[in-house]
């Protein structure tokens, strides 16, 4: 035996019950890949049967072998050319008719068959009983009881199937079935000339040439054309003729009524004594019309189908949030050590900056993708995913998608705070591929997690007041523009009729945990492999783009030279003094083992110094400032203080915006002063009053102010630093570029690196502003930018627009990639969202300013 | 017998399939789900929206939009 007929395939109808099959019979030992170059899935696996090992192949689930599809192009090349010893057909048993299609024309291709009869228990529940020895009789197949969710009669199949193959290796008398006089008598006078020139011969049967012929298969003409172009020509010729003549007399088509002859000789078994006592919309069917009745309900249904998507996008988004959280604080924790272990310099920040952030980068999206990926796999092992795309599809299709978008768009944000990440991956329940392309390139339009904290940040200072009218705006924005660039995207690049959406509702099922399992457990680690790799390389380009050039030697060295300067005129002062030598004796003391006779001297040292600092002025305020705060701690809640705390601060902050001689500013001011007052009474707010005193007081020392202005230098220089990078230059030579749509140098920088990840335009622009680390505390940026004049409401909504439709960040843009199949649609989507949200924020600007 | 599209047929209604006029991928796929002549039907449900429609024939639940279900011609 060869290694293909060790092959077993497994074919059969979409819900079927093949996966699970394939799933009992491999476990663990598959693996997943794709089909070169085409996004269908090769699933293959190993099994052991009566202590025989088979390689088995998960065909995808087809209806037919007419080749439309991807799926049934795939399917048919493996049997054709990879000659499978024999094929395990899984078939659902109460729907006996329709899945016999596809066995005919294997049979029909002379591939050996067995039948497992799936889902018996399901068909004996509906009252059909199959006389499977009379099928066996009829068909000339073996057919094999099997209920593939608990495993039972599957060996027996496998052994049935394994035994064919040893006896047929792959091939056997292909079955030839009358399809009516005039294509019977048509096929008799092709097939001699496909014999005799062995067109495509050596991988089908001469007939079934001759048929995929008179079918008009695009396939297998194409095929044709490319081995003999001649005999090609003859045959279409006899083709045409023929169609013509069945067009004129019948009003028809040959593969119509090579069709209905296929189903035809299906009934006309059926009929033979094979199916007994069929009680139709028993049981299961008629438990899943009842479900239906509420749950695709003209009014029910939608309101249903709402909650269930926002579960799904809840679960997704929030509960994925605290594994997130595990990932990033691992990563955080990592950045660390391995910055402590490093020198400073080029590779510590290449190591830190750009594999660690990059790698966690990735990494940190998994478990949102795991989880995403079970609930999906559950709605669509359920059969619940089917009616998504029946109940939305009206909708949808007027915007060139398909009803099963929906689940793509809401995941990547459709609800506000998604990611396109898995959103993009969502889109593989969509089989037709105009509309599944449509949904990958317009689903990053949505308003991500990773946009949200721009939308905050600027919504918070320029509309106060519309808060979140401007934020659901922002969202609906994104619909909007998914919605309108899918309907360009099919009647330009994408065009194409809709695809038929003739589809299957398949009976409500409780998915298998296992199936669900092996299933979410395939994706993530495709998408681990292949996104971390590519991931890996551009957040090392990306790096480098903001770190290289370095900044010139002479310029690094005027801030180094203006920061030692300050720390000399530091040192002499007995605070600074001191704190050193504390910090130094402490790192001593970490070095020597708690029982070292020589620490206890150290610690005695040490608290020495610490109380002759803590007798200097800016020592004594800290310690004071330290006790006072512990004292609020330690106070009971009190709500009305909080209550009035949040009010003043936002009073005061009203405040920094208005001018004195502005109207209101008098009575604001004086509203302020009497909450001040009020607060100063509340115990809180009486020591927190000191506490202000003692901090400003202590600031004020020249020591304390001395240090500030080291931390600003730093801040300059890192400033400085990007601005001379790769990155800051873009940035500020696309100035004249971003002029008209309001974006200055600094937006620009931050927005570039936006492409990496969304999440770092806040902290870029913080750089940018030469404020450091941007952390939770995002006050420090907000007042810088209400208080650069630059900054106006159309500065700002032309820069939310912006974020909002720009390119996808870059795990998206992998992703695209990697669902589309084509880095084609990874530049189209990067080239095209920037043009289209430079467009609409230069439209909003020059509009509003 | 009068044949007429299968889009009229309402809620509950039951027919057979008389012709299918569409050709190519469409006619395709209509068949390769088991919609040929002869073949009893149902419609046995409609989405929220009047579209796509729900059927029923040799014992599973099938789903077209009403822009398909014109090419299926039945009679009663």
């Amino acid at each position: 035996m060869t290694a293909a007929q060790n092959t077993i395939a497994i074919a059969g109808n979409p819900n079927s019950g093949k996966t699970t099959a394939f799933n009992r019979y491999t476990g663990s030992r598959q693996h997943v890949g794709n089909y070169p170059g085409i996004t269908v899935e090769k699933k293959a696996g190993i099994a052991h049967v009566d202590g025989k090992t088979v390689t088995l192949v998960d065909l995808p689930g087809t209806y037919s072998l007419t080749a439309y599809s991807l799926e049934e192009v795939v399917a048919r090349k493996v049997l054709a050319e990879e000659r499978p010893g024999a094929v395990l057909d899984v078939i659902n048993a109460s729907v006996l008719e329709r899945n016999l299609y596809l066995t005919l024309q294997m049979l029909e291709m002379g591939i050996p068959v067995v039948l497992a009869l799936n889902m018996m228990d399901e068909a004996r529940d509906q009252g059909i009983i199959i006389d499977e020895k009379r099928l066996e009789e009829l068909i000339g197949l073996k057919a094999v009881p099997t209920v593939a969710r608990t495993g039972e009669g599957l060996p027996k199949a496998l052994a049935e199937t394994i035994k064919l193959a040893e006896e047929k290796k792959g091939r056997t008398a292909p079955l030839e079935i009358s399809y009516g006089p005039e294509i019977d008598a048509t096929l008799k006078e092709m097939t001699p000339i496909v014999e005799e020139t062995k067109l495509l011969t050596h991988k089908y049967p001469a007939r079934w040439v001759a048929m995929k012929y008179l079918e008009r298969d695009e396939d297998i003409v194409s095929q044709g054309r490319a081995a003999s172009a001649t005999t090609s020509a003859a045959l279409e010729k006899i083709a045409s003729r023929l169609s013509d003549h069945i067009k004129t007399t019948l009003n028809s088509y040959p593969e119509a009524l090579i069709a209905d002859y296929r189903y035809g000789y299906i009934a006309s078994l059926l009929r033979q004594g094979v199916l007994k006592g069929v009680d139709e919309l028993k049981n299961r069917i008629a438990y899943s019309d009842k479900m239906d009745k509420v749950l695709t309900h003209r009014i029910f249904g939608p309101v249903i189908m709402l909650g269930v998507l926002y579960a799904m996008y809840y679960l997704t988004i929030e509960i994925g949030d605290y594994p997130l959280g595990w990932v990033e604080s691992f990563f955080e924790w990592l950045d660390g050590a391995v910055g402590a272990a490093l020198p400073d310099g080029l590779l510590k920040s290449m190591i830190t900056s750009g594999v660690i952030g990059g790698v966690g980068g990735v990494l940190g999206f998994v478990p949102l993708i795991v989880i995403m990926f079970l609930l999906i796999a559950f709605m669509e092992d359920s059969g619940y995913m089917a009616r998504v795309a029946y109940m939305w599809d009206r909708i949808f299709r007027f915007f060139g998608l398909h009803g099963a978008s929906i689940m793509p768009f809401i995941i990547s944000g459709g609800i506000a705070g998604g990611c396109a990440v898995p959103g993009v991956m969502a889109t593989r329940t969509l089989r037709s591929p105009r509309e599944r392309l449509a949904t990958i390139l317009t689903a990053p339009f949505m308003a991500c997690g990773a946009k949200m904290p721009v939308f905050l940040l600027f919504v918070g200072i320029f509309f106060e007041d519309n808060k979140a009218l401007i934020m659901l705006l922002l969202s609906l924005t994104g619909w909007a523009a998914a919605l309108l660039v899918a309907r360009l995207l099919r009647s330009t690049l994408i065009r194409g009729a809709s695809t038929p959406f003739v589809m299957e509702l398949p009976p409500y099922r409780l998915p298998t945990l296992s199936g669900m399992i092996i299933h979410t457990w395939e994706r993530a680690w495709q998408y681990i492999k292949k996104a971390g790799t590519i991931i890996l390389a551009i957040s090392i380009l990306l790096w480098a783009a903001m770190s290289f050039p370095s900044l010139p030697d002479d310029v690094s060295a005027g801030f180094a030279e203006r920061k030692a300067a300050i720390e000399t005129e530091l040192s002499a002062f007995p605070y600074k003094k001191l704190s050193d030598e504390i910090a130094g004796l402490e790192e001593e003391l970490d070095g020597l083992g708690a029982n070292d006779p020589k620490a206890k001297e150290l610690q005695v040292r040490i608290d020495d110094l610490v109380a002759q600092r803590d007798a200097l002025p800016a020592g004594k305020l800290k310690v004071e400032i330290d006790e006072l705060t512990g004292q609020v701690d330690a106070l009971p809640k009190d709500p009305a203080a909080d209550k009035l705390r949040e009010q003043v601060a936002k009073l005061s902050e009203s405040l920094e915006w208005l001018k004195p001689e502005d109207a209101g500013t008098k009575a604001l001011q004086r509203q302020l002063d009497e909450l001040s007052e009020v607060l100063e009474k509340t115990p809180s707010g009486a020591i927190e009053a000191v506490i202000a005193r003692k901090q400003k007081e202590r600031d004020e020392l020249p020591e304390i102010r001395l240090e500030a202005n080291i931390a600003e230098i730093e801040n300059e220089e890192a400033a400085a630093t990007l601005t001379h990078s790769l990155a800051g230059r873009v940035g500020t030579a696309l100035e004249r570029i971003t002029a008209p749509a309001g974006f200055d140098w600094r937006t620009n920088i931050a927005l570039v690196g936006g492409i990496a990840a969304k999440e770092v335009v806040i902290s870029t622009l913080g750089t940018a502003y030469s404020l450091g680390e941007i952390g939770d505390d995002e006050h420090s940026l907000a007042d810088r930018i209400k208080g650069d004049s630059h900054w106006t409401t159309a500065n700002a909504v032309a820069l939310l627009l912006f974020t909002l439709l720009y390119s996808p960040c870059f795990v998206t843009l992998v992703v695209i990639k990697q669902e589309s199949g084509s880095w084609k649609w990874l530049f189209f989507s990067l080239i095209f969202n920037l043009a289209l949200a430079y467009s609409v924020a230069v439209a909003a600007y020059q509009t509003l300013a | 017998m009068e044949q007429v599209s299968l889009r009229t047929l309402d809620e509950g209604q039951e027919a057979v399939i008389a012709d299918i006029t569409a050709d190519g991928e469409m006619g395709r796929r209509i068949r390769d789900m088991g919609l040929v002549p002869g073949v009893s039907v149902q419609v046995v449900g409609r989405a929220p929206l009047q579209d796509p429609v729900a059927l029923r024939l040799l014992g599973f639940t099938l789903t077209l939009r009403n822009s398909e279900a014109d090419f299926i011609k039945v009679t009663q």
